[in-house]
């Protein structure tokens, strides 16, 4: 038995190319370690009759290209588009959140005339930001150092995209790509608890503090999404973020490609400098004209790749390759809708994003925390019942909730994370959450609590690293995995990485595992089918 | 007018106001340099610490003297000379396992560290020292604008590109890397020696509002690197006499060259007439008009302070009240009746307290909520032990770079006390006794700072230095060619680019771009 693409790990991003690749003809097989597919795009039933999305928990990065490409919707996936959201103030009140700019405008109003004026220009210059980041998400980047053609060519478009803005706008661009998101919103801002709104989207998954220079772009990195066509809107899963990867595996059968679930692989098989298959955990062998790995680099190359293959220095940069982990997670199954006293009756902002860190500086002091090695005393939580929205997932009258929390380090204090510890994060979370809506943990019927120790044991993520590698400019573009290597290949012919850690990184985006798998196609100089290019349209 | 008339206004008199000046009257121009206090110095210009003591500068060691200042300027010729041109650095332990470092950018190590940290601190210094080479020439022009047909130096901008590129394929892929990294994990990557990192990480972050884990940090570290003393790069110099003597040779030269130079003339503002500068207003009322004026004061204080809302547009307004000038260094100046012992360190080095690259960061996470450090990091000399005539025979002088500290405590006399009393406890645990020593003290926080040498925010930089203000976003987006929307009017200042330091660097530059642009 031999296939002619082998990709470790039913992740999005392994999915995706494989879904790609089979339509273009090959014979593909996905193996995925676990009794499940899905990597961190996963529904799973945690407790009876409630499905948890128990890893990521919403879309927007997910590129519509792609959706478009692979007949997604056929194969069964709907995004539901989220109203609203909200940050409670430690007095008692509330910012909110909506999907209409104008209602922002007013809720702002409410904090600060001066700043509801401000959003207007905040708004537009971001989706400049957005607007210029977003056609360089489906190509390969390019290698600075490099003279052959190809690569010339693509720095001289990206060179003509900066040089298409006014000399202003690329001098503001840069900033932006280089500022903390705590001083660039100063420089719109200044009411405490709109600031903290908007910097939530600039510590996600990410190991800096809102006053780290290099935030700014993170937040970037998640507003450049967009749902139905409305960039920086976010939307739920129907059935849970698993139903992505259930309708990608659907669209991969559908062309011809298998799954192995449960089947997990011990190590790549080198010959003569190429990879020719896998060896399992079992003792079999699969044989394969080429291994394409959606784990992270350091995994697949520190793991499960026999070291002699490798140069040194490569070796080297991928052991130094960030991978810190700074979040965790707690699902919760919920007897019903907890109250959140500070909002209005029948308000839609509990609907969407929640939170209880109501100023930059407190962020920054969760972070301070992660920096010594503690989790967070006061965390900074991203609260989301899709259940409001999506019934699908639970009995009636019952909810699921998703919390997103940071920052717990990869080690705590050095050592390794120990189930108290584990306990006393998901109680710091819990009680945080009390304070917001009395009568809440009298609701709770179960809750999954998730460190970056579970999230690499269960779905791989090295340090529980959701991106795969942190988004720093020194991990990003052709710097990412590591400077030479930004093309998915990898030193041993015929082995790619396709997952978050390469271009352009973490986040269900789907655009690594679609880019990988358009340089294999290109490498064997077949055309892809079914694969449209990138477009800008906003 | 009573007054003869000149070519050029400078205003201020540090090394940036001094180096334009000269440059400008050896073109020819007649100018005049106006200072608000005393002849000469900006933040070389000194303090009176103690009766019987010298009088100390801000800044008190020279690490970036441009080269082509101290030529032109002919700093030698007029009696400049160094007490240590090339200052060893000891990273003092609590236990007296000192870490010496000797030669430009610790080029050899002295003291118990593995000999995988020595081999891999070789090489990564080398490395550094390569970036920052490559990096000088960019100190030594008008940034780039970002914009066809700029008239930009290509050719001079193609060379530094190309140099970059002949590193190799490797290093020039290593350099973009690196660029925007940070210096905790750049160390974390090589080296294990806690007391060495933190030296490193010390220098790294000295006198930026960025801890060792911020996000481009490594950058300020190439930037110091490209630095040095008689062209020996990276060294650290002490002049003989003091930074204030560097600060007075230079007034000396620019004196000698034929500069008007006139002491305690405050300017108020800056004459602007139909969008054009045409003079100053000193604060005593007197006009004085030129068609060329040249500020060395902070941008922001010049743009803000000097020009006014009236005469730029708003959006120009706006960007200078945002111009980031966090001070986040103190500086500390003792009297001491002996000399302090710093458990067998040599007194003739310069003395590191930074136990760890980790303490750095400690130091700085309280300064990012307006509170004082409790383990305060320092950089300590004490130039009575290299030469007499800082202090009275026999006692001595310890002049210190605290960090970090806030800029807008809640309550600055409080935060001074707290910040003096925890610079002692960690002095006094490095040397015991040190404190039974002292004559008096001298706590200057970055507002104290701001008050004496007109430093916005007390940032020793005129704005702070990181990547978002440097280059050509130095001090601002459109103004980093040293002109402004003012005719007439041109930035010289610390706070332009190539940036901090006692360097002069700006000021030419200026000069440079004046004489290119005017007639």
């Amino acid at each position: 038995m031999s296939y002619d693409a082998l990709i470790i790990g039913a992740g999005h991003n392994g999915l995706v190319a494989a879904c790609y690749l089979a339509r273009a003809g090959l014979k593909v097989c996905v193996v995925e370690k676990n009794n499940w597919i899905g990597g961190a795009a996963v529904s799973r039933e945690l407790y009876p009759g409630f499905t948890y999305s128990n890893c990521s928990y919403v879309s927007s990065l997910f590129r519509p290209e792609i959706m478009r490409d692979l007949e997604l919707s056929k194969h069964g996936l709907q995004i539901l588009p989220y109203e609203g959201g909200a940050m409670f103030t430690e007095s008692g009140g509330y910012l909110g959140m909506f999907r209409d700019h104008d209602a922002n405008r007013r809720e702002m109003a409410r904090h600060s005339k001066r700043d509801a004026e401000a959003y207007d220009r905040y708004a537009r210059d971001i989706l400049r930001h957005c607007r210029f980041i977003r056609p360089l998400l489906m190509r390969r980047p390019p290698d600075p150092a490099s003279f052959r053609p190809r690569d010339l060519a693509e720095l001289a478009w990206l060179g003509k995209q900066m040089f298409d803005l006014s000399e202003m706008a690329m001098y503001d661009m840069i900033r932006f790509w280089t500022m903390s998101i705590a001083d660039y919103l100063d420089e719109y801002f200044e009411n405490p608890v709109v600031k903290a709104y908007q910097a939530v989207g600039s510590i996600i998954g990410t190991a800096l503090g809102p006053m780290s220079p290099g935030t700014a772009y993170v937040l970037l990195h998640h507003a450049m999404g967009d749902v139905d066509g409305n960039v920086g809107a976010w939307g739920y899963a129907r059935g849970g973020m698993g139903s992505i990867t259930k309708a990608l595996a659907a669209s991969l059968r559908a062309a011809g490609g298998q799954i192995r679930a449960g089947v997990a692989v011990e190590q790549v098989l080198v010959r003569n400098g190429r990879a020719v298959g896998v060896a399992l955990a079992n003792g079999d062998e699969i044989r394969a004209s080429r291994v394409v790995s959606n784990m992270d680099v350091r995994r697949t190359f520190l793991r499960h790749v026999a070291e002699k293959e490798l140069p040194g220095d490569f070796v080297k940069r991928v052991k130094a390759f960030k991978t810190r982990g700074s979040s965790g997670k707690l699902n919760i199954a919920l007897d019903g809708l907890p109250r959140f006293t500070a909002l209005p009756e029948g308000a839609p902002n509990v609907k969407g994003d929640m939170h209880f860190t109501d100023s930059i500086e407190k962020m920054e002091a969760a972070y301070d925390d992660w920096k010594d090695g503690r989790f967070s005393r006061e965390p900074f939580q991203d609260v989301m019942i899709p259940t409001l929205i999506d019934p699908t997932m639970t009995p009636p009258g019952k909810h699921f909730m998703s919390c997103f929390v940071q920052y717990a380090p990869p080690k705590i204090e050095g050592r390794d994370w120990t189930d108290a510890d584990r306990d006393a994060f998901g109680r710091a979370c819990l009680d945080q959450i009390e304070r917001a809506a009395p009568g809440f943990k009298n609701l709770v019927l179960h809750v999954e609590v998730r460190t970056p120790r579970e999230l690499e044991a269960e779905v791989g993520l090295t340090e529980g690293n959701i991106f795969q590698g942190e988004l720093t400019f020194d991990q990003l573009l052709f710097n990412r995995p590591v400077p030479g290597y930004a093309d998915y290949r990898s030193p041993v012919r015929d082995l790619w990485i396709c997952g978050s850690s390469t271009h352009p990184g973490g986040g269900v985006m789907g655009a690594p595992g679609r880019n990988a798998a358009a340089e294999i196609l290109r490498d064997m100089k077949l055309p892809a089918k079914d694969m449209s290019d990138a477009y800008a349209v906003l | 007018m009573p007054m003869p008339s000149f070519d050029a206004l400078i205003i201020g008199a540090g090394p940036n106001g001094l180096a334009a000046a000269h440059r400008l009257q050896s073109a020819g121009r007649k100018v005049l340099l106006l200072e608000a206090g005393v002849p000469g110095g900006g933040a070389a210009a000194c303090v009176p610490l103690a009766e019987g003591f010298a009088p100390q500068p801000l800044a008190h060691l020279s690490l970036n003297l441009d080269p082509r200042v101290a030529h032109g300027v002919e700093l030698a010729r007029h009696g400049l000379r160094w007490a240590a041109p090339d200052l060893a650095t000891t990273a003092l332990s609590p236990t007296g396992g000192h870490l010496r470092l000797d030669g430009p950018a610790g080029a050899a190590l002295q003291g118990a560290v593995s000999e995988a940290d020595r081999a891999a601190w070789a090489a990564l210094r080398a490395r550094l020292m390569r970036f920052a080479a490559v990096l000088t020439p960019l100190r030594q022009m008008p940034p780039p604008r970002l914009a066809r047909g700029a008239g930009n130096p290509m050719l001079k901008l193609a060379m530094v590109g190309l140099k970059a590129r002949m590193m190799g394929k490797a290093e020039f892929r290593e350099l973009l890397r690196m660029f925007l990294t940070n210096v905790h994990d750049a160390l974390n990557d090589e080296l294990t020696d806690p007391l060495l990192k933190g030296a490193l990480a010390f220098d790294a972050t000295l006198g930026t509002w960025l801890a060792p884990r911020s996000p481009n940090s490594l950058l300020l570290w190439l930037d110091r690197l490209s630095g040095g003393v008689g062209g020996v790069q990276g060294a650290i110099g002490l002049p003989a006499g003091g930074m204030g003597a560097l600060a007075s040779t230079m007034v000396a030269a620019v004196q000698a060259k034929g500069v008007s130079l006139r002491s305690n003339a405050r300017v108020a503002r800056v004459l602007v007439e139909g969008d054009r500068a045409a003079g100053v207003v000193l604060d005593s009322g007197e006009e004085i008009r030129a068609p060329l004026v040249v500020s060395s004061l902070s941008p922001k204080a010049t743009l803000l302070g000097l020009v006014g809302s009236r005469h730029l547009d708003a959006g120009l307004i706006t960007r200078a009240r945002h111009l980031k000038a966090r001070g986040g260094a103190a500086k500390l100046h003792l009297a001491l009746r002996g000399l302090p012992d710093f458990r067998g360190a040599d007194p003739k080095t310069r003395l590191v307290i930074a136990p760890s690259e980790e303490a750095v960061e400690r130091a700085f996470n309280p300064v990012k909520y307006g509170q004082v450090p409790e383990a305060p990091v320092m950089e300590i000399i004490l130039p009575s032990a290299f030469e007499p005539g800082h202090a009275p025979a026999g006692q001595h002088v310890l002049s210190a770079i605290v960090q970090y500290a806030p800029h807008a405590p809640k309550d600055p006399e409080v935060a001074r006390a707290v910040l003096l009393e925890a610079s002692l406890r960690q002095l006094e645990a490095h040397a015991p006794g040190l404190r039974s020593l002292i004559l008096k003290a001298d706590m200057l926080m970055p507002y104290d700072i701001e008050a004496r040498w007109g430093l916005p925010g007390g940032n020793w930089h005129g704005g702070e230095l990181s990547v978002e203000q440097m280059l050509f976003l130095r001090p601002l987006p459109g103004l980093a060619q040293y002109a402004t929307p003012v005719e007439g009017l041109w930035l010289a200042s610390v706070g332009c680019h190539p940036g901090g330091g006692i360097s002069g660097s700006a000021g030419w530059n200026a000069a440079g771009a004046i004489m290119g642009v005017g007639k």
